[in-house]
């Protein structure tokens, strides 16, 4: 690793982890690296066998029930390290089928075709995606493959991050904590029986009306890599993390939480723009290694900021929802609500993750 | 090996004395395994500048699509003509590859699969529709520019090289050599670019000074084509 102070990259982690003596050190609830995915797929299907069915070969989840006919189908995806998302929101009422990719690698197309295919009723499916180029290509190509065998496939591309420029000169905001909301309310839709066309405004809709921005106050290890994928000094935080540890908008002094919140929400309140009177959904996200108390800390400082601005928070979400891992740090995301959006994200669901209503 | 049913091979091969280079079927297929050799020697090299300024998997990701390719190259029927064998590259690529790289590099063979149809032997002009054909599968789906520190940085200078050699009358083996130099040449621009697509992107400035690494599998893969010509 190089040194802190700047965001720096591993520069020499292993180029492999053959044997348990050189990757012990790593202090994770694992069996060996190659196979974390798998043997995490295989305690979730056992442990929620009531919500859904699991494919081993290739690997997604799906909704028990499925596929639903004349109901559209909803599938999401992309690398794992972010649990609960995505398999946590499959069942009733959310997402039909998640396909987890290896930890914070896309998945191949194969399995989101199978996983596309497993759903279809009849009614066509919609992809959620995440702005990640792997994932973004791989989920294309598997819609392309789907559309030959006679799927009506739509997607919807998830970029909430406002940490990152969206411009033509990078790959675009990245997708981040926001996808949980729009897998909730665009399930919603789906299950009272949208039409694929309706689904996909909906999804749109949310897509377009929320904002998100995090921070990371350490790093995470990818059971692979062996090391951390960036460093942080003792004192340091990264503003504007993506969920695998990416670069954000810089790197400063630990401050105390609500000054934190107040660098998160500037830029979020700032770029839709949210504005007095809009009634807003408030989502604390956890990134794995921060407590409840600390989410609650942050929620408080951030109900007050959107009160003073004059946004009413109606609804709200607090805990680990879209994760890096165990990197502790948390985000914010806030999503402009209606009436349609409000009943939709108030509708009954049944998940691992989520659940009221039923 | 069946005989040659596409006109235009004939005769531009029946012009060339014995000796000379037959982009063949056997020619594609040792291609391929060339291209797993060199990828497995050079998968450190292609993670450590995946790593520079993406997730450093290019490396491990290009080396297990190429080795789950081997198998599938081995007791092939005389129907296999070179389209077919960039099929099987193609698909499989797709399906074990992952990341960006995967559905960049499968697009890139499906469409150069259809740009040889089911020719046996390419002469110049094919060599030059499967080159384009490629970049144009890669443009396509990743959307990508020349400059914006891509693969297509070492693909479009090669397919410009290989049609400037083809227009001007030269043999099929001066054209893929052609190819495979300016793709290194391009591939070794891309180092003082700002990236402008794939996760490098996030890195703005710091990005310079480091080479793309799909433009390195790229230039590789063109460089092992022009080896194994000259080997035969």
């Amino acid at each position: 690793m190089l040194s802190v102070g700047k965001f720096v990259w591993a520069k020499h982690p292993k180029e492999s982890v053959a044997s348990p003596s050189e990757w012990l050190f790593m202090k994770k609830l694992i069996n060996d690296p190659k196979n974390v995915v798998n043997e995490a797929v295989a305690g979730f299907e056992v442990a929620h066998a009531d919500i859904v069915r699991v494919s081993h070969d290739p690997v997604f989840i799906v909704r028990a029930d499925a596929p639903l006919r004349g109901k559209v189908g909803i599938v999401s995806g992309g690398g794992s390290g972010h649990e609960p998302l995505h398999g946590g929101f499959v069942g009733f009422g959310m997402l039909d089928a998640a396909v987890p990719g290896p930890v914070f690698t896309s998945p191949t197309p194969d399995p989101i075709l199978a996983a596309t295919q497993a759903v279809d009723g009849g009614a066509g499916v919609l992809h959620i995606v995440k702005n990640y180029t792997g994932d973004v290509l791989n989920f294309e190509t598997a819609a392309d493959l789907a559309a030959a065998e006679g799927i009506d496939v739509r997607a919807v591309i998830i970029n909430d991050d406002v940490a990152v420029k969206d411009s033509l000169y990078t790959a675009g905001r990245r997708g981040v904590a926001g996808t949980v909301l729009v897998e909730k309310i665009t399930g919603a839709a789906a299950e009272r029986g949208d039409d694929l066309d309706a689904v996909l405004a909906v999804a749109e809709k949310v897509n377009s009306r929320v904002r998100s921005m995090g921070v990371a106050l350490t790093p995470c290890v990818v059971p692979h890599a062996g090391e951390p994928s960036f460093t942080l000094a003792d004192d340091e935080i990264e503003i504007g993390i993506g969920i695998h540890g990416e670069p954000g908008r810089e790197r400063i002094k630990l401050e105390p939480a609500d000054a934190i919140v107040d660098r998160l929400l500037g830029p979020i309140l700032d770029d839709l723009p949210f504005a007095s009177g809009d009634e807003a959904l408030l989502f604390v996200n956890g990134m794995g290694g921060t407590p409840q108390i600390e989410l609650y800390i942050v929620f408080r400082r951030a109900a007050e900021v959107l009160t003073e601005r004059g946004i009413t928070v109606t609804r709200s979400l607090v805990g680990n929802y879209t994760t890096s891992l165990e990197m502790a740090g948390a985000s914010i995301s806030v999503l402009k609500l209606d009436d349609e959006l409000t009943a939709l994200w108030d509708a009954p669901v049944q998940t691992s993750a989520l659940r009221w209503g039923r | 090996m069946t005989p040659n049913d596409e006109p235009g091979a004939v005769v531009s091969d029946a012009d060339l004395p014995s000796a000379a280079p037959r982009l063949d079927t056997g020619w594609t297929i040792r291609w391929i395994r060339l291209s797993a050799d060199v990828l497995a020697a050079n998968r450190a090299a292609l993670n450590t500048l995946d790593r520079d300024i993406g997730d450093g998997d290019h490396g491990e990701n290009m080396d297990r699509g190429f080795q789950a390719i081997l198998p599938k190259l081995d007791g092939l029927d005389d129907e296999t003509t070179p389209g077919s064998v960039l099929k099987i590259v193609a698909t499989t690529l797709i399906s074990t590859v992952g990341g960006a790289a995967g559905p960049l590099y499968g697009t890139a063979f499906l469409k150069a699969a259809g740009a040889v149809g089911t020719t046996q032997s390419l002469d110049a002009t094919a060599l030059v529709a499967l080159l384009t054909a490629a970049r144009d599968g890669i443009v396509l789906r990743g959307k990508a520019a020349e400059g914006d520190k891509t693969m297509v940085d070492a693909w479009t200078p090669a397919v410009n090289a290989a049609s400037a050699a083809q227009t001007a009358g030269s043999p099929v083996g001066a054209v893929l050599l052609a190819a495979a130099d300016a793709a290194a040449q391009g591939a070794q621009a891309t180092e003082p670019l700002v990236a402008r697509k794939g996760r490098a992107s996030y890195l703005g400035e710091r990005a310079i000074g480091h080479r793309d690494p799909g433009s390195q599998s790229t230039s590789l893969l063109l460089r092992a084509a022009a080896d194994v010509m000259a080997q035969h």
